[in-house]
């Protein structure tokens, strides 16, 4: 099938993250080292420092607290130099990051986990799953993937593909029908498979169609229902989201609790500041980033490696 | 919910009132909440910038600090000036003298280009045209297919090739189709793609030489963040984009991103996108989406959403029986219902204009949760008490409050209430009170 066709010759993977990570660095975290090269902290320091941090998509309160700190040490005298300032500015990003402890994957437990991929449209879920279950597999995990979108046009074909690439197993059901219905079949096909993780994924909604967060709320009674070991609520966020990407955080959290967040499109020029954000207001942590198109395009979001990527 | 620019401002002048006289100072004070403002609602930084200091200018010839509500003075003019840098006059598609006319729709991955696609042709189609849609999407798994389910529902035919041709080819052989099967318009769906996606964004450009499109298309996310200029920038530079399509505004981004498009690249804004649905495309029309950017409320949104909620036929039944005094608690329940699909009440409310800053200093909690004890009360009744709650007496009273875990004094409130009601709307019908001016017409 021409789906394998790829835009450009395949590279190594990390290469790739490194390569979507790029562009970040030079134009935002750039700027910010060039701004601490200099010889005196200045008022036009301070303005500027949080001008790249909001262009960064940080957020207005999220920039103003950590510059208010930054501005009270340098005030108390606990940083005098530039580059003293600057790094404190990285440690505390990465503390931001590290206040909420990752949970990871499916190890340790025991049995079928269910994980539930919510999101609002386009932001990148069914390709996520694709990459989250090809990883899963080749570490050696028995995988089923349920395709509870059976409201967007040719989402179940879309994810199908995705099962064919990657050797997923995809339980489905006929275009309108109840996702929970969907959602009900594909956690009894996977017992019966024996298998470690169910991934679902959901149709796009936003966050602030009732009716939806509704429907997903449903969904999640489904799942209790029959009782897997473990289940968790996945997020999906696009980094080129603006300050919304709270909100829908917020509100996703509200509605079936979140137990982390996967940032996609990260290969794009999109800071990725929505992740402080997140963090720092939610408690939820970033599990994942999505820096492509391919299966692959993925890697585990790593606080400390993420910022000094950013960085260096 | 948002601090909304009113709540920023007053906050300010609060405090400037008590000193008395206003100086130069203060006006940068009042600006610089009209810059967090703005950047909260995601409009690009350089935009804010030189739009504050735009309406600096204006505030200052205008003197509009020194009258009495100074608050909606710089609102006026941090309005008005939104107003005109998004583009006053609505733009309309342009067509070609020569048929077929031809839609390049492009953007980001996500955005929304097939589904605004499918919008537009429906638009069209509705307006008389013929329209045609092309699926040359070959890259995303299954985005054919999506389109040709799309043109199916809308009945509009859709031209492809499967994955194996170029797009290139594809929209030649679409063009064809079109001149042969007497199709007013082409409608043509490409792959979502990255700005600094060279060979994808090469792509673009060959289409564009070969297609010469009457208008080329961008279609933006509404909640995108600081990076919209850059990206429609990019693309701009690359294929002259000439109308913008700015999708999900249903939801509650406030659409900073249109503002800062509008104002870099001076390209028009000329649908929103309002749902999943095909009919969910209207005109773009600026003074909505300066009152979101400046978090003003949106009534228009709240009647959207009452429109969606109520059928109009379930509407007249209901006035029906209000007048004829003939309305039943299973009437109310259904009603509670409606209302409550439409959304959680306190964003319903802070959709009034002044509204939402009003219940924050007050504190007002709505209590979704009354709705909910109302609700299992009800649910509790059988049908012939929700029809006759007359017949609810004490031993009915423990069962339903038990039934609803609730308590009996619940119970008697809510029959009380609902007494009340009937008898309103009985005077109301027998011409007893003064009618409600526009209410139930
Ligand atoms: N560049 C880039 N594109 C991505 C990434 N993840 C997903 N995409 C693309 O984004 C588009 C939307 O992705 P989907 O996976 O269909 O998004 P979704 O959230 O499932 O969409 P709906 O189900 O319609 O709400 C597709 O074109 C994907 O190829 C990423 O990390 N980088
Ligand atoms: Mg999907």
């Amino acid at each position: 099938m021409r789906f394998f066709r790829s835009r450009q010759e395949p590279e190594e993977r990390d290469e790739k993250l490194e390569e979507g990570l790029s562009a970040s660095r030079k134009v935002f975290f750039g700027q910010v080292s060039a701004l601490f090269e200099r010889e005196e902290i200045t008022d036009d320091t301070w303005e500027e420092l949080e001008e790249l941090l909001i262009a960064a998509d940080v957020g207005v309160e999220t920039t103003f607290t950590l510059v208010e700190g930054l501005r009270d040490r340098v005030d108390s005298g606990t940083l005098r130099r530039p580059s003293e300032v600057r790094e404190a500015l990285k440690s505390e990003l990465v503390l931001m990051l590290e206040a909420v402890a990752p949970r990871r994957g499916p190890n340790g437990i025991d049995g079928l986990l269910v994980t539930l991929v919510v999101g609002v449209n386009g932001v990148g879920k069914t390709t996520s799953i694709a990459k989250i279950a090809n990883r899963l597999k080749l570490n050696g995990a028995n995988v089923v993937i349920g395709a509870a979108d059976t409201f967007r046009a040719g989402a179940t074909d879309q994810l199908q593909v995705w099962g064919d690439v990657t050797g997923v197993p995809v339980i489905s059901g006929a275009p309108n029908s109840d996702p929970a219905a969907v959602v009900h079949d594909a956690l009894t096909a996977a017992k019966a498979r024996g298998a470690d993780v169910l991934l679902i994924d959901t149709a796009g909604r936003l966050h602030t169609k009732y009716n939806l967060m509704e429907e997903l709320r449903k969904i999640e009674r489904v799942v209790q229902r029959q009782k897997p070991s473990a289940q968790e609520h996945l997020l999906v966020l696009d980094a080129t989201t603006g300050q919304n990407g709270l909100t829908q955080a917020r509100k996703f959290a509200e509605t079936v609790s979140l137990d982390g967040v996967m940032i996609t499109k990260l290969d794009g020029t999109a800071k990725g500041g929505i992740a402080f954000a997140v963090a720092r207001e939610l408690k939820v942590p970033i599990r994942y980033v999505g820096t492509g198109e391919r299966v692959t395009d993925m890697a585990e979001f790593e606080p400390r490696a993420f910022v000094e990527a950013l960085w260096a | 919910m948002f601090d909304s620019l009113t709540d920023r401002l007053q906050g300010t002048f609060k405090k400037l009132n008590s000193k008395g006289k206003i100086a130069e100072s203060d006006v940068d004070l009042a600006l610089r909440e009209v810059r967090v403002s703005l950047m909260e609602a995601d409009v690009n930084l350089k935009v804010a910038k030189s739009f504050v200091a735009d309406v600096k200018e204006t505030i200052r010839e205008r003197h509009a600090l020194e009258s009495l509500n100074a608050t909606q003075q710089v609102i006026q003019v941090v309005n008005q000036e939104m107003i005109e840098l998004l583009g006053s006059d609505q733009s309309k598609l342009e067509t070609s003298p020569a048929l077929p006319t031809t839609y390049l729709m492009v953007g980001l991955q996500g955005s929304g280009k097939t589904t605004q696609s499918a919008k537009l042709a429906l638009l069209l189609r509705r307006q008389g045209g013929k329209p045609l849609l092309v699926a040359a999407d070959i890259y995303r798994p299954a985005a054919i297919r999506q389109l040709e389910t799309l043109g199916n529902q809308l009945n509009v035919p859709v031209y492809s090739e499967g994955t194996s041709s170029p797009p290139e080819q594809i929209a030649a052989n679409a063009i064809k189709q079109a001149r042969s099967g007497g199709h007013t318009h082409v409608i043509i769906d490409t792959a979502g793609r990255l700005q600094i996606d060279e060979a994808m964004m090469a792509e673009l450009e060959r289409l564009k030489q070969q297609l010469r499109p009457t208008e080329t298309l961008l279609v933006v996310d509404a909640m995108t963040g600081q990076e919209a200029v850059k990206v429609a920038e990019r693309f701009h530079e690359r294929l002259g984009v000439t109308g913008l399509i700015m999708s999900k505004m249903d939801g509650d981004a406030r659409g900073g991103a249109a503002l800062s498009i509008r104002a870099v690249t001076g390209v028009p804004i000329k649908f929103v996108g309002t749902g999943e649905r095909p009919e969910s495309l209207e005109p773009f029309m600026p003074e909505r989406i300066a009152s979101r950017i400046l978090g003003l409320g949106d009534m228009l949104s709240l009647i959207e959403r009452a429109e969606a909620a109520f059928d109009e036929r379930q509407a007249q039944e209901l006035e029906r029986k209000m007048r004829t005094a003939t309305f039943s608690l299973q009437d109310f329940y259904n009603q509670l219902q409606m209302v409550k699909s439409m959304g959680p009440l306190d964003e319903l409310l802070g959709m009034i204009p002044g509204m939402g800053s009003a219940m924050r200093q007050q504190d007002v909690k709505v209590d979704d949760r009354q709705l909910k004890r109302i609700e299992a009360m009800i649910q509790s009744m059988t049908p012939q008490e929700r029809d006759h709650p007359e017949i609810i007496r004490n031993s009915r009273r423990k069962r339903i409050a038990l039934g609803s875990g609730t308590t009996v004094a619940d119970v008697n409130a809510l029959l009380a209430q609902f007494s009340q009601m009937q008898k309103m709307m009985k005077q109301l019908s027998t011409g007893k009170m003064p009618k409600l001016p526009g209410m139930f017409r």
